[in-house]
């Protein structure tokens, strides 16, 4: 039964690895960049709720939605600002501005609500279902059931509406796509709306998990989504949530088989293994050269 | 044709890039429902002209007067919307989108629904993309590849990626469709189905063509007429039969 337990655990902590893994994996496959300032945009949105909680009282859908809506501004802002102006340069300069985003956001926090940890409310009750000797938290099933319905919903959004068809052509060829009369820079801003928007709600369940709000929240649980997402093939969208997810399970069982200080260790030499094997991730696709 | 309004007028146009330049002094008309040969040998600058009549590259000097209105500093996206569509020398399909999806991209600006529409499944997403399904359905049969509408662009047979691309490029409901080196690539039968495709593509969407191709055989057999490029320069404009007896053109062909 503990084998069970821990699964069960180990994919609510991977439901929300996957949903950080998604923002990830979707700029990654449409602008060609590493946004490394995501998980800095799941700090703000963990301050705009733990605020919207606390200080304004708001009812807790009120204050996930507030946090959506501010994440998402701000995650547009930043590509317009940081990223747009550098379309054209290379990977690398692109990537060394989103580390400098992503010490800038912590900073401006750190100036804006001291260092000091703050202790995010209580937003879902204690206890859960119990199945004979399995007992499941009510924090774990919302938190799988979100990641589930936030899965399909992106599917359905991808392969079902003309913004979800232009994000995919984009993802391939953007000259193409811009002669087919799309506008990549819109399709662009729209990635990073609907991954920011998403890393609000990692934002949310993950305070659910820890309840402490501080500067640099954001900074391990977006190495391990990144992580996530080039274990399942960073690009693919079901490689993230598989990624997210194994990721998850393979933190708890590690915790609870091995060690609890190594688990870090042990996640990601399973990354290194799997991408000494597979090197575009587990559902990456193969790169192709142009001929 | 004098007294017609074209709906491509290129008027000295050119191009440098760095201190090389191009094409320069280029200049050629584009009549309604005309079927027009951009011929040159390699390296004479004709997709570089492609490149600028859909604002790829801004040119250096000149003015496209498209549809008659002068198209300025438009963006490659503006040029498509005024009605201006191109297939690919070297083929650029989304290989790994479905035959039908690949002409479906090519309907993004003609169907208005804004991602928040799609989010909320509101009616009008409903109704704009069984629209777009209808289509590109409609424009599949006509190419005949309606049987493959599901699978992978990538998966077709050259012959059929071609046909795709002009069926993709005729999605975004141009006046003018540019088609850069249709016939590369295919064997003789091939050619001659193309050149059955695009006279049917003209009758039945009522629009101009202007097309590059070395395939002298389609060229002279499709084209009213021709423009030949040599060295970024016009070296002569006329029918079939005045450019097959220009001196010039057979001398920058064949050498002296």
């Amino acid at each position: 039964m503990d084998f069970l337990s821990y699964l069960i655990n180990g994919l609510g902590l991977g439901s929300v690895y996957a949903i950080i893994a998604l923002g990830y994996t979707m700029v990654y496959g449409i602008a060609k960049m590493l946004n490394f300032a995501h998980g800095d945009v799941i700090m703000i949105g963990a301050y705009v709720a733990f605020f919207a909680l606390n200080n304004f009282g708001l009812p807790l859908p009120a204050a996930v939605l507030l946090s959506i809506v501010v994440c998402t501004a701000l995650g547009v802002t930043v590509e317009r600002l940081a990223y747009k102006p550098l379309r054209q340069a290379s990977s690398l300069s692109v990537l060394i501005t989103a580390i400098g985003v992503s010490y800038f956001l912590q900073n401006a926090a750190q100036l804006l609500w001291s260092s000091s940890t703050k202790v995010f409310p209580t937003i879902i009750p204690g206890g859960g279902i119990s199945l004979g000797n399995l007992s499941i938290s009510y924090l774990t099933l919302i938190t799988i059931a979100t990641c589930v319905l936030v899965m399909i919903c992106l599917t359905l959004f991808i392969n079902r509406t003309k913004t979800g068809r232009a994000m995919r052509a984009c993802s391939e060829d953007k000259g193409a796509s811009t002669l087919m009369g799309i506008n990549v820079n819109r399709i662009i801003s729209i990635t990073f709306a609907i991954g920011s928007g998403l890393a609000a709600i990692a934002a949310v369940l993950l305070c659910a998990t820890y309840p402490s709000v501080f500067p640099t929240l954001g900074a391990m649980p977006g190495i391990k989504a990144f992580t996530a997402a080039v274990f399942g093939g960073i690009g693919s969208i079901p490689g993230a949530f598989l990624g997210g997810l194994l990721l998850g399970v393979i933190e708890i069982f590690a915790k609870a088989y091995i060690s609890t200080q190594l688990s870090d260790a042990i996640v990601f030499a399973v990354l290194i293994i799997v991408l000494l094997i597979k090197p575009t991730g587990l559902l990456g696709k193969r790169i192709r050269e142009k001929v | 044709m004098s007294d017609k309004r074209p709906v491509l007028d290129v008027r000295e146009l050119g191009i440098d890039f760095g201190g090389l330049t191009a094409v320069n002094d280029f200049s050629m008309q584009v009549y309604d429902n005309e079927i027009v040969g951009l011929i040159g040998p390699n390296g004479a600058g004709k997709t570089t002209v492609f490149n600028m009549l859909t604002k790829v590259y801004q040119p250096t000097r000149g003015t496209i007067l498209f549809d008659g209105e002068d198209t300025g500093k438009k963006s490659v996206v503006d040029m498509n919307k005024s009605g201006i569509a191109r297939t690919f020398q070297n083929i650029r399909l989304f290989s790994q989108l479905s035959v039908l999806d690949n002409v479906k991209t090519g309907y993004h600006n003609r169907s208005a629904y804004s991602p928040l529409t799609a989010i909320l499944r509101l009616p009008a997403y409903y109704a704009r993309e069984r629209e777009i399904d209808k289509n590109a359905r409609e424009l599949l049969k006509i190419f005949g590849l309606e049987e493959e509408a599901e699978n992978l662009a990538s998966n077709l047979p050259y012959g059929a990626q071609r046909r795709l691309e002009i069926a993709r490029a005729l999605a975004t409901g141009p006046k003018l469709l540019l088609l850069d080196e249709p016939a590369a690539g295919m064997n003789p039968q091939e050619t001659e189905e193309l050149m059955d495709m695009i006279r049917l593509v003209r009758e039945h969407f009522k629009i101009a063509i202007l097309l590059i191709e070395h395939d002298m055989k389609l060229v002279m057999g499709i084209c009213e007429r021709i423009t030949v490029l040599n060295y970024g320069m016009m070296l002569a404009e006329g029918s079939p039969e005045e450019i097959q007896a220009n001196p010039a053109v057979i001398k920058a062909y064949l050498g002296e």
